[in-house]
């Protein structure tokens, strides 16, 4: 039933993968949509009303449609990037949505006192940005940026849907070689375990010493 | 621009009648299954004895942990080999995947929201010795019900999203369909056609459950105070494991 001989051969098989792909695309697609999710967060605040109501539906419609869809359109209409990019781009977009307003709590959360103060030394509003809010603000919002960040690695089998050879994608190509697929598939399970929980544990101590 | 508009007039109806069906089983079979899974293991979380507790936490961990896609793969591939059985098919299997992925993490939006009424609560029910079943029906329920709809809510418009990979065990849903209507009418009005009936689903689903939450808050007349709470917890339970949850009160 379980053969131990097919578990070791998948293992280095997986890792591989993992390294390459998976831990590739969530690290790249994480600073991506970091940097992309302040960038919404702040144009959010400081754009003018006919400029923001669009980026906001834009950014609701992103977050209320499923991923995999993303990554066949852009993978279909962009013939000319390699799929991993693809993947890298759609998931850095996809997740800012959702940081956006992670940093939009975050940046909520700062006493209006701040920025009347800002205001009354007569800071420019980009310094107040850079000097008073966003320090603060960044601070309050660390801890769910690294959920979001876990949160899409459990994601990236969806990768499969543009042939991307991410770790689930092999374990079930080696569960068909070797008709067998518990080996394979548990060990493609394991590895998430093994790398999400430790890394959630970690964000709710990191909350738990943020939190005033 | 007509041409475009007329390819996606094209996409549309067919991915309606062709990909809605298997999308929106998916869906319906997974919400069901999806609060009862968080219902029992949230209650077995926060009411259980200690080793109930421990069996609830290793459960939800264990699914949360481990990505959809391949507990989606295990039930398909591995489980008809494990048990011998034929194997569930498609729709099943999809059910089946979506409904224990979204209701672990549903049980931590149930712990949380109960963990979040407030200790007087529990300790007015306990000391007019309530029994069990009474108390938490009448007292906690009512009160916990409203704080844990927004992460319901958050939790539905993921569900629908997150059924957009049953393809993968060989469903005809919209994702599937719009692949495959891609190639009469090309990328764009295709793959827009699928993600503008993604979102209204999404949309009537929120909506649905923005009204119920109105509706629970209206009768027990809370306070803006704790729906921001109820929130802001809805948000985090989302994103990882090991979640915070409600951390008001003491039980």
């Amino acid at each position: 039933m379980f053969e131990t001989e097919l578990f070791l051969e998948a293992l280095p098989i997986l890792v591989v993968a993992f390294l390459k792909v998976t831990l590739v695309v969530t690290v790249a697609s994480s600073l991506l949509a970091a940097v992309l999710g302040l960038v919404w967060a702040i144009a959010l605040r400081e754009l003018p009303g006919p400029l923001a109501r669009p980026l906001a539906f834009v950014l609701d419609f992103i977050r209320m449609t499923p991923l995999p869809v993303h990554l066949l359109v852009i993978y279909y209409a962009f013939t000319g990037l390699s799929p991993m990019t693809v993947g890298i781009l759609v998931f850095g977009v996809h997740y800012s949505t959702y940081m956006a307003e992670s940093y939009r709590a975050g940046i909520e959360s700062i006493r209006k006192g701040q920025w009347e103060a800002a205001k009354a030394l007569s800071l420019p509003q980009s310094r107040t940005w850079r000097a008073v809010i966003l320090p603060q603000a960044v601070r309050n919002t660390l801890p769910s940026l690294g959920n979001w960040a876990i949160a899409m690695f459990k994601d990236t089998p969806f990768l499969i849907f543009i042939s991307v050879p991410e770790m689930v994608t092999r374990a079930r190509e080696f569960g068909g070689q070797n008709f067998s697929y518990i080996e394979a598939m548990s060990l493609a399970g394991l590895l998430f375990l093994l790398a999400s929980y430790p890394t959630a544990v970690l964000m709710q101590k990191l909350e738990k010493k943020l939190a005033y | 621009m007509v041409e475009f508009l007329t390819d996606l007039g094209t996409a549309l109806p067919r991915l309606l009648a062709e990909g809605l069906r298997d999308t929106l089983l998916s869906f319906l079979g997974g919400a069901v299954l999806m609060v009862l899974v968080a219902v029992v293991l949230g209650v077995s979380m926060h009411q259980g004895s200690r080793w109930l507790r421990v069996v609830a936490r290793v459960v939800v961990e264990f699914f949360r942990g481990t990505s959809l896609v391949v507990q989606l793969f295990f039930l398909f591939y591995v489980l008809p080999s494990l048990t011998g059985m034929d194997s569930l098919g498609g729709t099943w299997t999809a059910i089946l995947a979506l409904g224990l992925n979204y209701g672990a993490y549903g049980a931590e939006v149930v712990r949380g929201s109960l963990n979040a009424v407030p200790a007087g609560q529990w300790e007015t029910a306990t000391a007019l010795s309530m029994p069990w079943q009474t108390k938490m029906r009448r007292v906690i329920w009512p009160q916990a019900w409203a704080l844990m709809l927004p992460g319901f809510n958050n939790l539905m418009v993921m569900l629908v999203k997150g059924t957009a990979v049953v393809g993968l065990v060989l469903l005809n849903d919209l994702t599937f369909e719009s692949e495959q209507v891609r190639r009469e009418v090309g990328t764009w009005p295709a793959f827009l056609a699928a993600l503008l009936i993604y979102f209204v689903i999404a949309w009537s689903v929120s909506l649905v459950l923005r009204r119920l939450e109105a509706r629970a808050q209206r009768r027990l007349g809370l306070g803006d105070f704790e729906v921001r709470k109820a929130r802001q917890d809805a948000d985090q339970v989302m994103a990882g494991a090991a979640a915070p949850g409600g951390s008001t009160g003491t039980r």
